[in-house]
């Protein structure tokens, strides 16, 4: 069974409060990703929190790339082609659990999302699609 | 001959290992999820696996953006336990299985799965928190293991149907290794999480309670999922379920249910686990 990938991609754009980390995303935040790998080497990691500024001004990253890293701003972040997966490098190297990061996506506290997931988490009705509405 | 026996689904969120690093799990946000492992750990003894065979996927870890292998296999004779940004879990070095790990390189790609072979590879949490989860803190893993690290993070990762007929490659692989060896095969991830944007935080009991039904009641339905329904159902990072299908695949058709767990919430995360057993 072929897939048509234009439809398959497509798809991924109707999900609410959701982006895929698809081939297009993954080469927009490339660099962005990268600089995130280097903070694995604890030595890099006291050079970043030493000075952030100079540390991110040694990686080809766009402005706003830098911006939202300095403001540990992960849905803009993520607009720029961040993944998940990488940022925690960042907000590992901030002594953050991903509960505290991912909350701060929400718009509620640590303690609210906190909450919410032990009352069993968001549900996803009226969050599966933006055209169906369900 | 080598053979499989028996397979374990699990999730593997980090702040499970975490728990378990910092002594944290009598704390009662976190007994009730280590009470569903219990059993699976007086079984595992009893069970005495030499080799699990570990489906797992690498959390930007060992693989950057600098390769992104679609499956690959872990061919070394040992593991490190990765530094993810914290510092490596305390745990113990995972030694592999270098000779039964080639084995099933070769085989699955001369039955046309074009497996990536890799001989220096750290482990993160994904492979090192079902360890924990079913051995606890011993001084040495008490089996080799040979680690499956599945791309599920850059879209597409491979699909369910994919996966599943891996797991029926592997077992072939298995089953031609002169050596007797119990070897076991473990899916892990999952179950429902999202861990980006608005929709963080999302859970669908209902979907992740059928998906553990039908591992058993109804496989054919679950490899013929497309990644759309993971992503709208499940959350982004839900898509960690069809490394469950490489394991399910394994155990071919008749599978019977030894035990099954369900918590809400592990961190983000709905944690499941069943221990299933090829009658």
């Amino acid at each position: 069974m072929t897939i048509d990938i234009h439809a398959y991609l497509a798809e991924f754009e109707d999900i609410p409060g959701t982006r895929v980390f698809t081939a297009a995303r993954a080469r927009q935040g490339y660099w962005l990703n990268q600089f995130c790998m280097s903070l694995m080497a604890a030595e890099n990691r006291l050079r970043f929190k030493a000075d952030e500024t100079a540390y991110l001004a040694d990686w080809p990253m766009t402005d706003a790339q830098r911006a939202a890293v300095l403001a540990r701003d992960w849905n803009a972040a993520i607009d720029q082609g961040g993944n998940i997966y990488f940022l925690a490098k960042i907000f590992s190297t901030d002594g953050q659990s991903f509960v505290q990061a991912v909350s701060t996506m929400t718009g509620a506290s640590a303690e609210a999302h906190n909450a919410m997931m032990i009352a069993g988490g968001r549900s996803p009705d009226g969050l599966r699609s933006k055209k169906e509405s369900r | 001959m080598a053979r499989i026996t028996a397979g374990i689904t699990t999730s593997h969120v980090p702040a499970i290992g975490a728990a378990i690093d910092n002594n944290r799990s009598a704390e009662p946000y976190w007994t009730p999820l280590f009470a569903g492992y219990d059993w699976t750990r007086r079984w595992i003894a009893g069970a005495a696996p030499d080799v699990v065979i570990l489906v797992y996927n690498d959390h930007a870890s060992a693989f950057s953006m600098d390769f992104i292998p679609t499956f690959a296999i872990g061919c070394a004779e040992a593991f490190q336990p990765a530094d993810e940004g914290w510092g490596p879990r305390p745990v113990p070095v995972v030694k592999g299985h270098a000779d039964l790990a080639w084995h099933i390189a070769q085989c699955c790609i001369l039955d046309e799965f074009d497996m990536t072979i890799v001989n220096k590879m750290d482990v993160d949490h994904g492979l090192t928190v079902p360890l924990s989860l079913v051995f606890g803190q011993p001084d040495d893993w008490p089996v080799r293991v040979i680690p499956i690290a599945v791309n599920v993070v850059i879209y597409p990762p491979p699909s369910g149907n994919r996966c599943w007929m891996l797991g029926e490659a592997i077992a072939r692989a298995v089953a031609s290794y002169p050596e007797d060896l119990n070897v076991q095969i473990w899916g892990t991830g999952g179950m429902s999480h999202q861990l980006q944007g608005p929709r963080a935080g999302l859970i669908n009991q209902p979907f992740d309670q059928a998906f553990l039904d039908d591992l058993t009641a109804d496989p054919a339905r679950l490899r013929h999922l497309p990644h759309i329904d993971y992503l709208r159902e499940a959350g982004s990072e839900g898509i960690e379920l069809v490394m469950w299908l490489i394991m399910r695949g394994a155990l071919g058709a008749d599978v019977r249910q030894l035990h099954r767990h369900y918590h809400v919430p592990a961190s983000n995360t709905a944690v499941g686990h069943l221990v299933l057993e090829k009658p």
